[in-house]
Parts: structure tokens; sequence; C-alpha cells
């Protein structure tokens, strides 16, 4: 076990040499667009002299350097600063809210991030099931009428653009048959019901989203092992074909099963961006959208560690599922 | 528009005019009480604040001075200006110096009575050290405030100004405690019909009624309020075609024959004062040319672009800034028409055989600007004009393009009063002047119109004003674009819509009500 130890340890020091690229490339990225926060916020009314003053209340007005560092630093010891906007915006106050107060970027990422992580919850409680039970039966039915019907339909779904089954869910669900709300509206003090309620047809999309790929992956990984030597010795058993599959190929298989659904876990995070926005879900990747709109550096840099940390996490996370389920490969030699 | 007239011949004083506007005030008992308003509303920011010096986009515009906050004065639905925390109002002869009666009795949410330090208070923090308010020209004119009682205060400006109450309507000049001021604007302690339940910004917002207002019965009858941030144009359609809000903002104009076929929604448009505009700089050839300048006047199709880019949701403009929604609108001038061939023998007169100009569009200038740019250019061709169409980035469109490229697409708002319009982009000098137009007999008019009381005189100044602008002006007005909105059928309204800005002037939350 000391060698998995081991692993995580190493693949976690990976993981924060990762995270820093990805800050400097998102900075580097942010940095490079037309336009800044200062000028977005000002719209036509940005004259020379009221940018120069925004730029200067905020710091854009240093070298991309100092403030790339300066930002670093203060990261590094878990102040991820203010967002751009209420620091311009305690400034027109005339007071500041100060290092954690109200405007601090964690104070506004933490709610957001929750919302988040319930939708990608809910989409992972329905998606996963279905795609095993699906890919299960696939694999016993396999080139059956069924098995072609399955997957021809999460084919296209996946191939579907997410806004695409986002515009036809609703048509389907909130205008022919009015079941759930075609508008998210998810704030605090609603019951976990109500929020559930609210949440349907986002996760919904993502399911869709989802499904394909850890269907397809239980189908195959499952027929990969139907041709092995002890599988026919169990049908020779003469086994009942699901048996054969659920005890005695399913074990085997988990191992690129569980990397898939890891790799899935991380995009019902990641990629919920134009979900949220076509659902109006205030959620993480709502928040990114709008803080790119007006050049929000310090909320778009939180946003993407956020994203490139769960990425990091869930497929250290998958790698070790595989090797814990791996005999050979959890006593090596 | 007739009423306008009669409106502003008591403008001098307030009381006659609070008279005038109880004629038009809602019949109270065809209004009903009771329900929760639900909107769902564009224009909402990760940044917005109750700081109304900030307020620039629709969600706060609409909660900030149309729920939870009061102005010194209202442009009611019919375009006339009343009272809303001042009483009446008096000038002197020479429109300098103003004294304002504040209603009495009024209280913020928090319980703190109204009065004459809060209002000069909450106008202070205008010019405050390092305030970036868009108010700040009109309060920076203001040379002295004195406060005679409680319930009064006498304003003195650097110059005479007739529209000085109706300066003071601006959603940005929103009435805060004094002494509170930051608490009020962390959380939202205004005088208005609704207070804050809860403010999440850039997401949603909840409101109840305030006990005992003084607006009392005549408005505000909504129980309570929520309003929901849809940016996404397809999210709100779709939120109000499900019956999830009751009414919705700015309406695509691509898909409002959809929503008409829905029988629970009603569309409800008005023509306001929002119009988009192509600037030239006058100071740069080829526009110093006046003829030239007429000539492109004459070789943009207007009705064409009302057509094919608002779908049919404006009117066509005259070249001058001055909207429906202003009072003294002069629809009867000559209107600039499409007429190729008189552009050419412009140009001829200009000693021009062709013209050839670079006009610059984005999006971002407004929505369809490079398709009515490139109209303009087919238009144009007739007349010997070659039109190149350089679209431009949406990014930075405001800072790099606008005021910098010889020709450009741009859009305006518009403002409540003529001479608030005129100065803020066509006076010499100004920093929006995106023309840089100069004419001596319009800034002599500007500046006399101002300071004058008589409202007959100041038709006939601004009605010259606006002559002006469209045959000798820097700008091509092709068109005035509506106000779009769609609300549930549960609800009932006034039938007279504010045309000042979107949703009844922004003021849907005080003055509608479930059927």
């Amino acid at each position: 076990m000391q060698s998995v130890g081991m692993i995580i340890l190493q693949r976690l020091g990976l993981g924060l040499v990762t995270l820093f690229v990805v800050s400097v490339i998102i900075f580097t990225a942010v940095n490079m667009l037309p336009g800044d926060f200062a000028q977005a916020i000002l719209g036509q009314g940005a004259t020379p002299e009221a940018v120069e003053a925004i730029r200067e209340s905020i710091g854009l007005n240093k070298d991309p350097f100092t403030r790339y560092f300066e930002w670093l630093t203060a990261a590094l010891q878990g102040d991820f600063g203010t967002s751009f906007a209420q620091v311009s915006f305690s400034e027109f106050a005339g007071s500041d809210t100060g290092k954690g107060g109200i405007g601090s970027v964690t104070d506004q990422l933490v709610p957001r991030f929750k919302n988040t992580l319930f939708l990608a919850s809910v989409a992972a409680i329905i998606s996963i099931p279905l795609s095993l039970v699906l890919g299960i039966l696939a694999a016993l039915y396999r080139n059956s009428a069924y098995d072609r019907v399955v997957n021809v339909s999460t084919l296209s779904a996946i191939s579907s653009p997410d806004f695409f089954l986002a515009y036809i869910l609703i048509l389907a669900l909130a205008v022919i048959n009015p079941l759930f709300p075609a508008v998210s509206n998810v704030y605090d003090g609603l019951t976990f019901w109500e929020r559930l309620n609210a949440s349907m047809l986002p996760a919904l999309t993502l399911t869709l989203a989802v499904t394909a790929q850890m269907m397809r992956m239980t189908r195959a990984s499952i027929i990969n092992l139907l041709a092995s030597p002890y599988i026919e010795m169990a049908r020779l058993k003469g086994l009942s074909p699901m048996r054969v599959i659920v005890k005695h190929a399913l074990p085997n298989a988990l191992a690129p099963i569980i990397n898939v659904i890891a790799l899935n876990l991380a995009f019902l995070i990641t990629g919920v961006v134009v979900v949220e926005v076509v659902f109006v879900y205030p959620g993480i990747g709502q928040l990114f959208v709008d803080s790119v709109k007006i050049r929000d550096i310090p909320i778009v840099q939180a946003c993407c560690l956020v994203f490139a940390a769960t990425y990091i996490l869930l497929n250290l996370t998958a790698d070790i599922a595989s090797i814990l389920t791996n005999p050979r490969l959890r006593h090596p030699k | 528009m007739n009423f306008n007239l009669d409106r502003r011949s008591v403008l001098k004083t307030g009381a006659a005019t609070a008279a005038a506007t109880a004629l038009t005030t809602i019949p109270a008992k065809a209004a009903k009480k009771g329900g929760k308003l639900r909107l769902g509303l564009a224009g909402a920011n990760t940044s917005d604040s109750w700081d109304g010096r900030t307020h620039s986009d629709s969600f706060m515009i609409m909660l900030g001075h149309g729920a939870v906050f009061d102005c010194l004065t209202e442009v009611a639905a019919d375009g006339s200006l009343k009272g809303e925390l001042a009483e009446s109002w008096e000038a002197s002869a020479d429109a300098k110096t103003w004294t304002f009666k504040l209603r009495k009795g009024v209280t913020f949410h928090n319980g703190k009575a109204f009065g004459a330090d809060d209002v000069i208070a909450s106008l202070k923090m205008h010019t405050a050290e390092g305030a970036k308010s868009a108010a700040k020209p009109i309060v920076a004119a203001i040379t002295g405030m004195d406060k005679i009682s409680d319930s009064e205060v006498k304003f003195t400006l650097k110059a005479g100004n007739a529209d000085f109450p109706f300066l003071l309507s601006d959603y940005h000049i929103l009435m805060y405690p004094a002494g509170d001021e930051d608490e009020a604007i962390a959380k939202g302690i205004g005088t208005g019909l609704y207070e804050v339940v809860s403010f999440d910004p850039g997401v949603r917002c909840t409101l109840k009624r305030y006990a005992g207002h003084y607006k009392g019965d005549d408005a505000g009858f909504f129980d309570e309020v929520e309003a929901i941030a849809i940016n996404d144009s397809s999210a709100r359609q779709n939120a109000i075609m499900t019956g999830q809000v009751d009414a919705i903002n700015r309406v695509d104009f691509k898909t409002e024959a959809l929503m008409k076929a829905n029988p629970n929604v009603n569309i409800f448009e008005v023509t306001g004062n929002q119009h988009y505009t192509f600037p030239m700089q006058t100071q740069l050839a080829p526009f110093d040319d006046l003829k030239v300048r007429q000539a492109l006047k004459h070789a943009i199709n207007r009705q064409e672009l009302v057509d094919k880019i608002l779908l049919g949701h404006g009117q066509v403009a005259n070249d001058h800034p001055i909207g429906p929604a202003n009072p003294y609108f002069a629809a009867d001038i000559e209107q600039n028409s499409y007429d190729p061939e008189k552009a050419k023998s412009l140009l001829k007169d200009a000693g021009l055989s062709g013209l050839k100009v670079d006009l610059s569009a984005a999006n971002a200038a407004f929505p369809g600007a490079v398709d009515a740019a490139q109209l303009y250019q087919a238009s144009a061709k007739a007349a010997g004009i070659e039109i190149n169409v350089v679209q431009e980035p949406d990014d930075g469109y405001w800072s790099n393009v606008w005021l910098k490229k010889a020709w450009c697409a741009c859009y305006w708002s518009g403002r409540a009063t003529e001479d608030w319009m005129f100065s803020t982009a066509y006076e010499t000098g100004v920093p929006w002047n995106d023309t840089t137009w100069e004419n001596k007999r319009f800034q002599e008019l500007l500046l006399t119109a101002r300071a004058e009381l008589d409202s007959g005189k100041r038709k006939t100044m601004y009605t010259e004003m606006q002559m002006l602008m469209a045959t000798e002006g820097g700008t091509v007005i092709p068109m005035y674009a509506n106000y779009v909105d769609a609300h549930s059928t549960k609800l009932a309204n006034t039938g007279t819509f504010g045309n000042n800005f979107q949703m009844d002037g922004s003021r849907i939350i005080e003055r509608w009500w479930f059927a």
C-alpha cells in the first residue's frame, strides 16, 4: 500500500505544478483579450480619464508581471483577492470592503460552487447507474435491436451540442408538458425537493451529455472480456448470461469504467458553463461567463483554478481506483 | 404630444404641476392589491449594487429608482413631471435659484425620517472626491445647497437651467439617509415603495411592500416582487412562455411573432428616445464639407433600416437626437429622405464626381449595426457613394473606435430633456461630442433656451435647433428603436406606458397590478 501513498503524493505534487501553469496561461490569455475591466465596465462612458481612474484603483496600471506575482503571493496564502467589480464599487461608495469582506472572491465563489456541485451530484446520481445498467444490458444483448437503439440514441445525444439538447428538453418537459421549470431559479431557503425540481432540466441535459461515453465503455470493456478463458469456463459451468456478466466479467472490467466515470464527473463540473447559461443556473459556470465578459481577472483566475483542480483530483481518483480494483497493481513485485 | 406644451407652461411652479397631473393619475379603484410580481430581467451584472451613482443597466434601474429608492421628482407615465419626494418647487425669474418643498412624514426603510439633510447629503455623494457618478455634471452645476427648514431646500445654480427639476428625476440621483449612506448602499435602504428582502447581485432580488408608504393606495399594488436576472434572451423568453415569470424586458425582435402567438403573453412596446446614429467627425475630410454630409444623409434608406434591422419595431428618425419622449420633440420638420439623385447633385455641388468613405461598425454599437452599415452601403451605391464597411471588434469598441474613427456606428439611449441631450453630446467642447460639430447659432440657442422659463419660447428655440441638426449637423440618425417588453395577461395596467425607459418607464413594479 505504501506505493499507492507514494503515487498519491507524487501526483498531488504534479497537480500543484499543473495548477501553477494553468494560472499563468489563464492570466496571459485574459490579458490578451481586447479591452480590460475598466473599458468593459464603462462602456460608452470610457473616456481616457475615467478608464485611467478605474485602472489605478484596481491596480491594472501596473505591469502584468507585478500584477501576476502579487496575485500569486496572496493566493499562496489562501487569499484570492477581491473581484475588480467589488473593488471598483467600494471606491464609488468611498469605503473599503477589505480582505475577506463581502466582496472577496472566495465569498463570491463558494455559494456558486456549492450550487454547481449540487447540480453535478444530481446529474451523476442519475447518469452513472443509468449508463452502467444500459451498458451491461447492451453487452448482454449485444448486436440485438436493443443494443442498436441504445447505441444510436446515446451517440446522437453526445453528438449534439449541449445547448441544443437543453432547448429540446425545455420544449419537451417545460413547454409542451410543463413538468419542470425552464429557468432554474435556485436560491438559499429552497427545500431540497424544490431545489431538485429547479435543477432537473440542467441535470437531465448533463445526463444526456455524459451517458454515451460511460455506457459504451461499460459495454466495450465487458465484451472485451467475454472471449477470456475464465468467462468460457463460467459459461461451460452452465451459469446464466446475466450472472456471467455481472459476477465474472464486470469486476475485471471495472478499471476502465471507473476511469471514464471519473473523467465524466470532472466534465459535470467543468462542462456546465453552457448549460448553466441556458438555464440561468447560478453556478460557477455562469459566474465565470459573467466575469469573463467584464474581464474580472481575479474571479476568472479563481474559477479556472477550481476547474483545473477538479480535473486533477478526479483524474487522481480514477488512477487510484483502478489500482485498487486490480490486485496485480495493488501488489507490485 | 400636445399635452407636453400644457405641462411645460406650468413647469415653473411645481404645485401647479401637481394639480395638472392629478387629472391623469390612475383610477385607484381599478387597481387591485396583492400577489407576487415575478420579473425576468436582462441587464444584470455581478457588479450590481444599491449605489445609484453606478446604475446603468436595466436590472438596477428598475429596482433602484423604480422600487426601493425615490428621487425628488418623477416622470409620470404620460411624460409629465411630478413630485416624488419633493412636493412642489419654485424658480427665480432667471431659473438660477430653485426652492424645493419636501414631502413631510416620509420615512426610510430603517425608520429614519426623511428631510432636507438627506437631500443635501445624497446630492453631495455625486461630487465627493473620487466618486465616478454618471450624474456628476448635473450636481456639479449646483453651487449652493441651503437647508431652509427640515422640509425645504434652496439650490443655487451656476447658470440658469429651466430643466433643473426634470434633471432631478434622473435614476442616478437617489435619496439616501444622511450619515448612513454606506449602510444604505450595502443593504438597500431607501424611501421607495418596496424594501429589500434579499439581493444576490447578478442573480436575484426579492422585495416586499413597505407598509405605510407615502404613495399610499395610488401605487405599489404588489405585496412582493421577485426579480430574476436572465441575461440570455432565449431563456428570458422561455421563462415567460412557460409562465415562470410575469413580465420580461428586451424581447428579441426576431422571435416576437412567436411570442405573440401565445395567448397568455402580451407584447407592449413604446417608441422612446433610444436612437441609433452614425456620427461623422466634422473636422476631418471629407466630413468637413457640409454638402458631403448632406449627401450622406440623403443616401440612406431609413425605412428599409427600420424594416430590416428593427423588424418594424422602431421609427424613422431625422438626424437629430430629440425623440418622441422629449417634451419639445418637433415631429413636423422636413424629413431627410432617401434621394440618390439629390445626393448625387449635392456631391456635384461639392465638386466631387464620387465619394469613397470608410464606415466602422460593430454590433457593440447597437444590435445589427454591421448589417445596418451594409444596407447603408447598398443604398449609397445608387448615389455614386462607395461606403467601405469596416467591421470592428465588439471588445473595446467604445474606447478604440467611437470618438476615434472618422465615421462609425453608435447609439444613444436619449435623455429626458432637450438640453440634457444636446449638452451631453452636441455642445462644443464636451467630451462625448462625437461629431465635433460647431455651429454658432446652435450653441447660442442652447445657452439661451437653457435659462428660459417660458415654454412657448423654448419650443421655438428647440425646434430651430432640431432643424439645424437635421440640415447641417454631423450625425446621420436613421431611426428610433422601440422598447419591446412582454407581460403575462394576468397583469393589468393603466393603459398609458411611460416611454422614457423600457417597462413603463422602468416603473412597472410601482404602477402595475394583477387583474
